[in-house]
C-alpha cells in the first residue's frame, strides 16, 4: 500500500452545519488505481465529505491533497480541472437531448459558430469503447434505460478528463444485471489507470469490487481497512455500531387458507403491449410468497392491478374468496389489503403533509377520524403518536412534514401505517430499497411478524438475497407470467437466476397450476 | 390554533412583506427616473385613500372583489390547479345575479341571497367546465380557463343585449330593490361610498376557505391531490373528482364576487368592451397572499389601496397612473423571485437565530 502513490488525501476535515458536526476531523487516503469505498449509514456524513472534495462545500478545518499537492477546491470547476469527476445518484441529464449532446453540454467543441457534433460523437464513441461502456452516442436520453443513463454520466466525467471518479450510491437505481455490468465497468476504469471512490451502504458491493474501505459513523472515521482483511459482518458492525443480524431468523411457515388467488391475469403495460400474460398465483395465510425477477418483467404492473391502480384486461383476482378485480383502490384497501408501494415518494407519502396526516392517508374518512365531514385532528394526532412510538419512527414531531425525514424513517412510517390497517394481505414492494442495514433489519423483522400473526405477505424485491431470506416460497416472474414456484429453503441463486432469465420451467407450480 | 400561527412563521410572512417594500422602492426609482418626487407621490396616494370618508369607503369597495378572485385562484392552486379563469367566473356570476335580480319579484330576505347563490353556482359551474375537461380529457386547465374568460365576456354581452337591455341603451334595467345588498346606513356614514354586504361575505368566504381545506375530509382530499396526485390515487382518493370539485369551489368564490359587484355597487349590468380585470388581479393577489385565506385578504387590501390611491397620485402629484402598475409588477416580481428577497432578509434572520440561542 505504501509504495502506491496517493492521489487523494483528506486530512482532518471538519465541517459543521448549524446544530451538527457533519464531518469531525475525517482523514481519508486513496491510492492510485484503487477502488475505495466510503461506507456509512444514511446521514453518516459520506456525501458531505465527497461534496467537499468536489468543491460544493468548503471545509471548516483540514486540508486536501491531490496527487500529493495541497489544493484549495473552491468550486466544482476547480475539482474538474484537478481531474475529479462525480457521478451523482440523481442524474443530471436533458431527456430530449442525445447522449453526445448531454456529454458535451457546457463544453461544446466548435467548428466556427456551429457545434461540431460529428467529432464529438466520434470522441464519445472512442471513450465508450475504451472502457467497455457500449453507449450509442446518437441515442436520446429518454429512450435509454436507467443503467445506460448512468453510463452517460460516467462518460461525461471521462470526457472532461477525470482521473478520480466519485460514485454516489451508483447501484441504488440499478437492476441486478446492471449492477454486474457496472462492476465490470469499474474494473475497466481502474485498469485504464483511473481511481474510484464509491459511496455506498451495500456491503456486498464493497466485498465484490473494492480494494479498501473507510467506515464513517456519525461524522467520524471508525476504521479504514483493506477489503481482503475484513468480512461483511465486521463491516456492518462497524457501520451501525452494534452486531447486525443478516440471516433473518424465522420459524417454519404454517400456511393456512388461501388469501389471495390470482387467476390468468392479463394486463396492458405503459407501452401498450401486454405486461401480464395469463399470470396465476396464490398466497396463503401465514406465508411469505416472494416474487423474483429481472426488473421490467411485469412486477410493477402486477402490483398495480392487485391494488386497483391499473385495469386488468382479463382474468380474476380474489381476496378471501371475494372478487376484487378492477375495483377501486379504496374498495380493495377496505377489503383487507395493505400495500407498501415500491416508490415511497411518488405513491407512499404526501411529502408536504405532516407525519400525522400521512399516517391516516388511507383511513382519514373512518368514523374514528372523521365526524360529519369534519376531521378530528385530536384523534388523528393521537393515532400518529402511537404508531410513531410503536415503530420507532425518528421524527422531531408528528407535525413535521414527511419530506424532512430520512428514507429509512419514511419507510418505517409507511410500514407502520400499512400494518396498522390490520390487513389480511400485505403487499411489500421493494420494502428496503435505498435503506441502510439497521433499517433493513427492522423492516424484515416486521414482515416476518406479520406472517407469524397469520397474515399473507406478498413480497416483491429486485434484491435476490432479500427474496431468498424472507420468503417461504418463491415465484419467478418472466415476461409477465410465473415461470415456476420453488421452495425458498431448497433453492439457490443459480437456479433462480436461470429461471429469471427465462432459462427453463422448473419443478412445481407454473401458470396452469 | 398552532396552524393559524404557522401562517405567520418568519418566512411566509416576511418574504411578502419585504417584497412589498422592495416593490415600493423600485417604483420610487422609476418615479425618480421620470423626474417625479416619489415621496410626494406616495403621500398623495395615502392621502387619497385615507384622506376622507368617501374615498376610504370606495377603497373598501375596490378591495372586496379582489378578495373573491384571490380566493378563487388560491383555492384551485391548493389542489394543484392554476385557475386563470377567475375573470370568466366573475363575469358569469355577474350575469346570473343580474338575471335573478331583474327578472324576479321576491321579498328581500329571499331575493338578495337567491341572486348571490345564482352567481355562486354560475361561477362554480363555469370553473367546473375547465375542471371537467382536465379530468375527463386531460386538457390543461390554464388553456381552457383562459379561453373561457373570453367566452364569458361575449356570452355576457349577448345575454344582456338579447334579453335585458332595452333598445337604444347600453345598460340593463336596474335590479329590483329587493335584490340590492348596499348597506344604506354605512354608505351614508361614508359619504355615500358604495359599501355593501359583499365585503362581509368576502371575509366569511375566506373563513370558509380555511375551514374547508384544513378542517374537513373534503379539504384533506383536495390538499392531498394538490400535493401528490399519485399518492392520493394510491390512498384511494378520486383524483378527477377532486379536480372538478376544486374548480367548482374556486369558481364559486369568483362568482359571488361578480354577483356582489352587481348587487352592491352598480345595480345594473353594462355592455362590456373589455374584461373587468378583477380575475387577473386575483392571480397576483393569490400569489402575494401565499395562497392562504388570510394572506389573500391582506394582499387584496394592498392591491386595492395601491390601485385606488393611484388616481390621487396622478391628480395631486402629477405622477402618471401607470406607474402604480410598475410598483405592483415589482411586488409580484419580488414575491415570485423569493430567492432574491431571502438574500435581503438573510442577515435579519441570522441575527434573530443567534439572539435566540
Amino acid at each position: 500500500m505504501n509504495s502506491v502513490k496517493k492521489v487523494v488525501e483528506m486530512r482532518g476535515i471538519t465541517k459543521r452545519f448549524p446544530g451538527i458536526i457533519a464531518n469531525d476531523s475525517i482523514t481519508l487516503s486513496v491510492g492510485k488505481g484503487e477502488i475505495h469505498a466510503l461506507l456509512g449509514e444514511n446521514g453518516a456524513g459520506k456525501s458531505t465529505l465527497m461534496n467537499i472534495l468536489f468543491g460544493l462545500y468548503q471545509p471548516d478545518e483540514g486540508e486536501i491533497l491531490i496527487n500529493e499537492k495541497v489544493v484549495q477546491i473552491t468550486s466544482p470547476k476547480i475539482a474538474n480541472d484537478l481531474g475529479i469527476g462525480m457521478v451523482h445518484q440523481h442524474f443530471m441529464l436533458v431527456e430530449t437531448f442525445t447522449v453526445t449532446e448531454n456529454i458535451v453540454l457546457g463544453n461544446e467543441p466548435k467548428n466556427g459558430l456551429k457545434i461540431d457534433i460529428q467529432s464529438a460523437e466520434k470522441a464519445v464513441e472512442k471513450l465508450s469503447n475504451q472502457y467497455g461502456l457500449k453507449v450509442d452516442p446518437r441515442a436520446k436520453i429518454q429512450d435509454i434505460s436507467v443503467g445506460m443513463q448512468q453510463r452517460v454520466e460516467i462518460l461525461k466525467t471521462l470526457y472532461r478528463g477525470a482521473d478520480i471518479l466519485i460514485f454516489d450510491e451508483p447501484t441504488a437505481v440499478l437492476t441486478p444485471q446492471e449492477i454486474h455490468e457496472l462492476i465490470e465497468i469499474m474494473h475497466n476504469l481502474v485498469k485504464e489507470g483511473k481511481t474510484i471512490i464509491l459511496i455506498t451502504h451495500k456491503l456486498k458491493e464493497i466485498m465484490a469490487v473494492c480494494d479498501a474501505v473507510t467506515i464513517i459513523r456519525r461524522g467520524k472515521v471508525i476504521d479504514s481497512v483493506l477489503v481482503k482483511d475484513t468480512n461483511p459482518d465486521d463491516l456492518a458492525a462497524k457501520m451501525v455500531g452494534r452486531e447486525v443480524n443478516f440471516r433473518v431468523d424465522k420459524t417454519e411457515a404454517k400456511p393456512k387458507d388461501t388469501i389471495l388467488a390470482v387467476e390468468k391475469l392479463t394486463a396492458m403495460g405503459n407501452r401498450g403491449v401486454n405486461a401480464l400474460n395469463n399470470l396465476s398465483l396464490e398466497v396463503r395465510a401465514g406465508e411469505i410468497l416472494g416474487i423474483a425477477g429481472v426488473d421490467g418483467n411485469g412486477q410493477s404492473e402486477l402490483i398495480e392491478v392487485l391494488t386497483g391502480l391499473r385495469k386488468a384486461t382479463s382474468g380474476r383476482v380474489l381476496l378471501n374468496g371475494k372478487e376484487i378485480t378492477n375495483q377501486s383502490p379504496r374498495n380493495i384497501s377496505e377489503s383487507g389489503l395493505s400495500h407498501i408501494p415500491e416508490d415511497r415518494h411518488k405513491r407512499g407519502l404526501v411529502l408536504d403533509f405532516t407525519m400525522s396526516e400521512n399516517m391516516v392517508l388511507e383511513t382519514y374518512f373512518h368514523p374514528t377520524f372523521c365526524k360529519g365531514g369534519f376531521l378530528d385532528y385530536g384523534a388523528i394526532d393521537k393515532h400518529a403518536a402511537k404508531l410513531i412510538e410503536e415503530f420507532d419512527v425518528r421524527t422531531p414531531s408528528i407535525y413535521t412534514p414527511a419530506r424532512a425525514l430520512s428514507g429509512g424513517n419514511q419507510q418505517k412510517a409507511i410500514i407502520a401505517r400499512e400494518v396498522d390497517k390490520n390487513p389480511d394481505l400485505l403487499i411489500a414492494a421493494q420494502p428496503t430499497r435505498g435503506l441502510d442495514v439497521g433499517a433493513i433489519e427492522f423492516i424484515h423483522r416486521r414482515l416476518i411478524d406479520q406472517r407469524d400473526q397469520g397474515k399473507a405477505v406478498l413480497l416483491l424485491s429486485l434484491e435476490l438475497d432479500e427474496v431468498i431470506n424472507l420468503s417461504d416460497r418463491i415465484a419467478v416472474i418472466y415476461e409477465g407470467a410465473i415461470v415456476g414456484i420453488v421452495d425458498a429453503k431448497s433453492t439457490s441463486e443459480q437456479e433462480l437466476g436461470l429461471m429469471m432469465s427465462g432459462g427453463k420451467v422448473m419443478q412445481g407450480g407454473g401458470n396452469d397450476e | 390554533m398552532n396552524r393559524v400561527i404557522a401562517v405567520f412563521t418568519k418566512e411566509s410572512f416576511l418574504v411578502p412583506a419585504v417584497a412589498i417594500i422592495l416593490g415600493l422602492l423600485t417604483g420610487a426609482i422609476a418615479m425618480l427616473a421620470g423626474g417625479f418626487n416619489p415621496i410626494d407621490a406616495y403621500t398623495a396616494l395615502l392621502k387619497k385613500v385615507f384622506g376622507n370618508a368617501y374615498n376610504f369607503g370606495e377603497t373598501i369597495r375596490q378591495i372586496t372583489p379582489l378578495i373573491f378572485t384571490g380566493l378563487a385562484v388560491a383555492f384551485a392552486f391548493r389542489t394543484g390547479l392554476f385557475n386563470i379563469g377567475a375573470e370568466g367566473q366573475f363575469i358569469v356570476g355577474m350575469i346570473a345575479s343580474t338575471v335573478v335580480g331583474v327578472s324576479f319579484d321576491l321579498p328581500a330576505i329571499i331575493h338578495a341571497p337567491l341572486a348571490i347563490i345564482a352567481g355562486a353556482v354560475a361561477g362554480g359551474l363555469w370553473g367546473a367546465i375547465a375542471g371537467y375537461l382536465k379530468a375527463a380529457r386531460g386538457v390543461n386547465e390554464v388553456i381552457t380557463s383562459i379561453m373561457l374568460n373570453w367566452v364569458a365576456l361575449y356570452f355576457a354581452n349577448w345575454v344582456m343585449n338579447a334579453f335585458f337591455i332595452p333598445a337604444g341603451k347600453q345598460t340593463s334595467e336596474e335590479v329590483k330593490d329587493s335584490a340590492i345588498i348596499t348597506i344604506g346606513w354605512l354608505a351614508e356614514m361614508f359619504d355615500n361610498a358604495r359599501l355593501h354586504w359583499g365585503t362581509l361575505i368576502a371575509v366569511l368566504a375566506a373563513i370558509f376557505f380555511y375551514i374547508i381545506l384544513w378542517k374537513t375530509k373534503s379539504g384533506f382530499e383536495l390538499r392531498s391531490v394538490g400535493l401528490n396526485p399519485h399518492a392520493s390515487e394510491y390512498a384511494g382518493m378520486n383524483v378527477n373528482r377532486n379536480v372538478v370539485k376544486a374548480m367548482f369551489i374556486g369558481g364559486m368564490f369568483a362568482g359571488i364576487g361578480g354577483a356582489t359587484e352587481i348587487l352592491g355597487v352598480f345595480h345594473y349590468q353594462a355592455i362590456m368592451t373589455q374584461h373587468t380585470g378583477y380575475g387577473f388581479d386575483g392571480i397576483a393577489v393569490a400569489l402575494i397572499g401565499g395562497n392562504t385565506p388570510f394572506g389573500v385578504i391582506l394582499a387584496a387590501i394592498l392591491f386595492g389601496v395601491l390601485t385606488f390611491g393611484a388616481s390621487g397620485m396622478q391628480f395631486s402629484a402629477g405622477v402618471p397612473f401607470e406607474l402604480i402598475r410598475v410598483v405592483i409588477a415589482s411586488v409580484i416580481f419580488f414575491v415570485a423571485a423569493h430567492g432574491i428577497v431571502k438574500m435581503f432578509i438573510k442577515p435579519i434572520l441570522k441575527k434573530k437565530k443567534e439572539g435566540g440561542n
